[in-house]
């Protein structure tokens, strides 16, 4: 009976919300009609559900005394001040710049949180009309699974452990986390805290975190250090991109996703093209890791040189010396 | 058990949003709640058994139930006591600060002043709940910003029924291609955006991944009629191969295993030395030649026969340029 437990907790906050000073027990059980009937066993483990759920939906629930001298009984209450939202007066373009945030979340539990918040604004007065505003709208899109339990450690500033690969080994290792924050680039989401084994802070990737991330201990149970700013401390963190150069012979009209790749996950970023006679255009690009571009380079087959540097020039061509070898098991 | 929890949490938003507003229909409650019209009444129906401790006369919240029956419309009175709605949550709080600021960031200089006022006075509402905000931080790249631009061109297109001018990167032929197309949809699946459009090129229903989109140019003229044309159900996953594609048997070596997990295959075995052998369609042979190549050696093809010769050729094909 949804209903009728609707009621009761609904009526619980009421009589909590309006009174001034703490309520006892006793006296939360002779107003509230549902709790009337029950045994005393029954109260109590209904009242400390009913306390538990208020509390799940964010309402500050406070225990204290009646009267200091006598700390016998203990009463509840909830502070109005605590529990309402304070005064929010927008302008229509603010509120139209609200509703589009909604819409950023690609997460359900993210998307729900941001909608709930929304509907809270909207009961406060605000009214939302998303088309008065012609805005560029991005998203924010979360692929990973491990992001929630991050997200949730990091905004209880609870430890975690959880499995990590490297980029360059395929090998697990156990890693213990002060989660600082969680932190968004290039389209991948990251998670930067203190690695309590290595004493340092470290940024993990989260889609190189295998199985599931547990918590370890209470809520509570670090500070992220005063002044550390999550930006820059992930930028230093992280490992540096497209700081080499190739130069590339492609063949006019061809590789073209070469030529115009500026995407986030590609090292290859063109920056110059010249003619270089004879339907071949010249290209420099830059570059982070020489393996990746030459998959790229590889896959174009005849299409693309490698003119230089000559260490992406010799892995091109042994790769394709390895193609062009017989297989084994024919020889 | 949720269903009530639920039902409570949007109970302490529906009566102060009744409230400031006096009256509002059933129809726009449920639309601005995200529910039902019948949730909304059910809802105050437990109102109605609602009120101050002990709910004596002149005690229970007073909902107006004539009106509610006979125009649909909600009026609530005596809850003085429930005129504001619940402080905003620190995960609410959160994930609407970050939304703001990604917003901030992807939009123009005449966004930002405004984005900057939300968030002040949001930020003051949600007093400690916004602090963790500082915790969460997205960085917008120019490519994503870029792509922000493009979605929200081909969005205002699908929404104004203009045909769009299409600059399209197509990798498994290595072509730039033009075209004009229908928009039907903007979709985001398995970490790509794409654009659902009828192309008229192809003459049918294709998907565009925005990131292989060069350039697009909104027409004035509006899009054809496409009744029979239903968005493509993206549950099943983005590829879905034709039973015409030639079915090719791959040999990796344990380098190569990630292609198994990169495209859809339709059967993995393992093998001895720590390496696949899987089957995966392929629409054309363009493709899983430069599939091959990028592979580097760590792969054969077992089946059909005459593919292998033809991936040895390319390579030494490409190996003549560094004589």
């Amino acid at each position: 009976m949804a209903a009728r437990k609707s009621e009761r907790l609904l009526n619980l906050l009421i009589t909590l919300l309006v009174s001034r000073s703490y309520v006892t027990k006793e006296r939360i059980r002779g107003v509230v009609e549902q709790y009337r009937g029950q045994s005393d066993d029954a109260f109590e483990k209904m009242f400390e559900r009913d306390k538990e759920e208020l509390r799940s939906l964010g309402i500050p629930i406070e225990v204290g005394y009646l009267d200091r001298a006598f700390e016998d009984e203990p009463g509840y209450r909830v502070e109005r001040a605590a529990f309402e939202l304070p005064q929010i007066d927008l302008e229509p373009d603010e509120a139209a710049v609200i509703g589009l945030a909604a819409r950023v979340w690609q997460h359900a539990g993210l998307a729900s949180a941001t909608s709930d918040a929304l509907v809270k604004l909207k009961a406060a007065g605000v009214s939302v009309d998303r088309a008065a505003l012609n805005v560029v709208q991005p998203q924010l899109a979360v692929e990973e699974p491990s992001f929630e339990a991050f997200w949730n450690a990091t905004q209880s500033r609870t430890r975690v452990v959880f499995r990590y690969h490297t980029s360059s080994s395929a090998e697990e290792t156990l890693r213990h986390l002060q989660p600082w924050g969680v932190v968004s680039a290039r389209g991948r989401w990251y998670v930067v805290g203190l690695d309590t084994d290595r004493g340092a802070p470290r940024l993990f990737r989260l889609s190189r975190v295998t199985g599931s991330v547990d918590t370890e201990g209470k809520s509570d149970s670090f500070e992220v250090p005063p002044g550390t700013d999550i930006r820059a401390l992930t930028e230093s963190l992280a490992p540096p991109h497209a700081d080499h150069r190739a130069q590339l012979r492609v063949r006019s009209d061809s590789a073209h996703g070469l030529r115009r790749h500026a995407r986030p996950d590609d090292t290859a970023l063109p920056i110059n093209t010249a003619g270089a006679g004879d339907g071949w255009d010249r290209i420099e690009v830059s570059y982070g890791r020489s393996d990746a571009l030459a998959d790229e380079v590889l896959s174009y087959g005849a299409d693309v040189v490698v003119e230089s540097p000559d260490e992406l020039r010799s892995m091109v061509v042994a790769r394709l010396q390895a193609v062009a070898a017989e297989p084994a098991g024919t020889r | 058990m949720s269903g009530a929890r639920d039902q409570v949490g949007r109970l302490l938003a529906l009566v102060p949003y009744i409230q400031s507003r006096g009256e509002v229909p059933v129809e726009q409650a449920a639309a601005d709640f995200g529910v039902k019209p019948q949730q909304i009444i059910k809802d105050l129906q437990v109102l109605w058994f609602c009120g101050l401790p002990g709910l004596g006369m002149g005690d229970l919240i007073d909902v107006d139930m004539d009106v509610l029956a006979g125009e649909g419309m909600i009026r609530v009175s005596n809850a003085d006591y429930l005129t504001r709605p619940l402080r905003l949550g620190s995960s609410e709080a959160s994930a609407l600060i970050v939304a703001l600021r990604a917003l901030r960031d992807a939009g123009d200089e005449s966004v930002r002043p405004i984005v900057d006022r939300t968030l002040a006075k949001l930020e003051a509402a949600a007093g400690d709940g916004a602090a963790l905000a500082a915790q969460v931080d997205v960085l917008i790249s120019s490519d994503e910003a870029e792509a922000n631009r493009l979605r929200t061109t081909l969005s205002d297109a699908v929404d104004r029924r203009r045909q769009v001018r299409l600059g399209y990167y197509v990798p498994a032929r290595d072509e730039a291609t033009e075209r004009t197309v229908d928009p039907l949809r903007v979709v985001t699946a398995e970490g790509n955006s794409y654009l659902e459009a009828w192309c008229h090129l192809a003459e049918g229903q294709r998907l565009f991944r925005l990131d292989r989109v060069s350039s697009a140019k909104v027409l004035d003229s509006a899009v054809d009629d496409h009744p029979d044309v239903q968005p493509r159900d993206l549950a099943a996953g983005l590829f879905q191969p034709s039973p015409d594609d030639t079915l090719v048997t791959l040999r990796l070596q344990p380098k190569a295993r990630w292609v198994a997990e990169y495209y859809p295959v339709e059967s993995v075995s393992e093998l001895d030395d720590g390496g696949l052998r899987v089957t995966l369609r392929a629409g054309d042979n363009g493709w899983l030649t430069r599939l091959m190549l990028r592979i580097g050696g760590a792969a054969e093809v077992e089946t059909p026969a005459g593919l292998s010769t033809v991936v040895r050729g390319a390579a030494i094909a490409a190996l003549r340029n560094y004589e």
